[in-house]
């Protein structure tokens, strides 16, 4: 196993630190309908992450989509212990900030680099909300 | 962004917790988009009440969020609930959804939030003027509020407008400052709009092809009836991310694309909303009836006897102002319901096996058939009341 790191710099959205497993989705994601809020495990037919929990993980996608009560499900993910420690967006928008304010979970977007492409599930990654940074532990080989 | 003393103190904390997080929200979506600072609103109109769609998760966030000190300090309405807060038990509303939804309209009401329940909260007590600024969640109300009544609002969330309305603050961007007013796309109208119905389809066309748009809308006949208008701003909203279009034949618009639509463009959105199928239910009332509507529905049935159930939404400031005038009276002595508070979408009436149900509204198509995967048929008003005659 080969191991490097990777710094990534954004803008600090939501303030805090959280790190642990990423995940990485590489399509929009609406909350609302589409995660269950007491276990973390996304539920959207077809969505790249469907029957995987992002509880206690990074959880890296493009940006928020459909109902502002997708707010909410992030509070409920954080109340009922299910909430994933950092979120990671490509772009974000006002539901997933509304839900990482409510919810004190840390939130950086618009890196240097597309985190969508560079973090890969399985990587150990830190995110640091207040600076708007992100370092990343590769915990796989690739080619 | 920019922060008044006072507005520092709020982000600190030195006002509570409540204040501190309804502040840290609004701070948050200013920064992303690049906010100068706050602006004040006249009014805020908070989406995201019925238990249906919140759920327990948003019954908890109420909860803790209103245990607080932090009260509403302008005027603060809410979208519809999940029932008729008065009959919920005639319409066979669950206890246990009936208990979670009062204790919904407790939090609000702790917090000084008027229990309108309405999604056009324009009609009647709360009407914006001409350039007011208003924090503004549903997504209808937002549309004619900015093109109708030429007030200012963004689409807020639930979330934001509740944060709006105990700051009485909302960050200036997007819809706020009038450069970003100008229309996006010029809509030519190349087919006469007959019904309310054809509003209805003409709004959800242009959302769903146009997407985040401002269109400007020619061929429009002069004096449009405010409900059509109403219908028009409703579907483009829940088919696109639309916060404004414009009816004025010549105004300024920038590199404004253009687009035409005939009857075809019409039928086309139609057959994706409406089923060939006959249903034995028929709700009006999404948006929310205005008395106007009211009364149309009363002097249709008026000594009549429905063959069908038909529901009539609304507000109940306007239900009580209809049934001062007998318009309540003359519906539901034909067999039909005037329900206040709440809507056919974010209501469990639909849950229990209904297959289907007929409808004069694009956005309660869209969102009955994504949501509660219920089947509908598009009707005319008209169309719709005489349907649930026969």
């Amino acid at each position: 196993m080969h191991l490097s790191e990777l710094r990534m710099n954004g803008r600090n959205v939501v303030g805090g630190h959280g790190s642990g497993e990423a995940i990485v989705s590489r399509q929009p994601m609406s909350f609302f309908g589409g995660v269950d809020p007491k276990t973390g495990v996304v539920i959207e037919r077809g969505h790249d992450l469907e029957g995987r929990s992002v509880r206690g993980k990074v959880l890296v996608f493009p940006g928020g989509k459909g109902s502002t009560v997708g707010s909410y499900v992030i509070y409920g993910l954080r109340k009922y212990g299910a909430a994933p420690v950092a979120i990671v967006n490509v772009e974000t928008e006002p539901i997933i900030i509304g839900g990482c304010v409510l919810a004190r979970i840390p939130l950086v977007d618009k890196l240097d680099k597309s985190p969508i492409d560079v973090i890969e599930t399985g990587d150990w990654a830190e995110v640091d909300g207040d600076l708007g940074r992100v370092l990343v532990e590769r915990r796989r080989s690739r080619g | 962004m920019y922060l008044t003393k006072e507005q520092e103190r709020i982000f600190n904390g030195e006002e509570g917790e409540t204040k501190e997080l309804a502040m840290k929200l609004l701070v948050a979506i200013g920064d992303v988009y690049e906010a100068p600072r706050m602006i004040d609103v006249r009014s805020a109109q908070i989406s995201g009440v019925s238990y249906k769609t919140i759920g327990d998760p948003g019954l908890e966030f109420l909860r803790e969020f209103s245990s607080g000190k932090a009260r509403a300090i302008v005027k603060a309405m809410v979208n519809p609930a999940g029932m008729d807060l008065v009959r919920w038990v005639e319409l066979g509303i669950p206890e246990e959804f009936a208990r979670k939804q009062l204790e919904i309209m407790q939090c609000f009401s702790k917090m000084g939030i008027e229990p309108t329940c309405t999604c056009i909260p324009y009609s009647g007590e709360a009407a914006p003027l001409r350039e007011e600024h208003l924090a503004w969640a549903e997504s209808s109300a937002v549309v004619f509020a900015n093109s109708v009544l030429g007030a200012y609002t963004n689409r807020e969330g639930g979330p934001t407008a509740l944060a709006s309305s105990v700051l009485g603050l909302t960050p200036l961007y997007g819809m706020h400052i009038d450069e970003n007013r100008t229309p996006t796309h010029l809509v030519k109208m190349k087919c006469q709009l007959k019904s309310d119905l054809d509003y209805s389809l003409l709004g959800y066309w242009i959302g769903r092809n146009l997407g985040s748009c401002i269109p400007r809308i020619q061929g429009l006949p002069a004096l449009c009836p405010h409900d059509r208008l109403k219908s028009l701003g409703a579907s483009m909203a829940a088919s696109g991310s639309v916060a404004m279009f414009s009816t004025e034949e010549n105004g300024e618009s920038k590199n404004a694309e253009t687009v035409t639509v005939d009857r075809k463009e019409l039928l086309e959105v139609g057959r994706l909303l409406s089923s060939e199928r006959d249903f034995e239910h028929v709700a009006l009332g999404c948006p929310h009836l205005s008395l106007e509507e009211l009364k149309a529905v009363a002097d249709l049935v008026s000594g009549r006897r429905l063959a069908k159930d038909l529901w009539c939404f609304t507000s109940r400031h306007l239900r009580d102002v209809a049934k001062t005038r007998g318009y309540v009276d003359a519906i539901e002595s034909s067999g039909g319901k005037v329900i206040c508070d709440t809507c056919i979408v974010v209501s469990p009436m639909t849950e229990k096996g209904m297959e289907g149900l007929v409808t004069n509204s694009c956005k309660a198509a869209h969102y009955l058939r994504s949501l509660n995967r219920v089947e509908t048929r598009l009707m005319s008003f008209e169309g719709c009341v005489q349907h649930a005659l026969v």
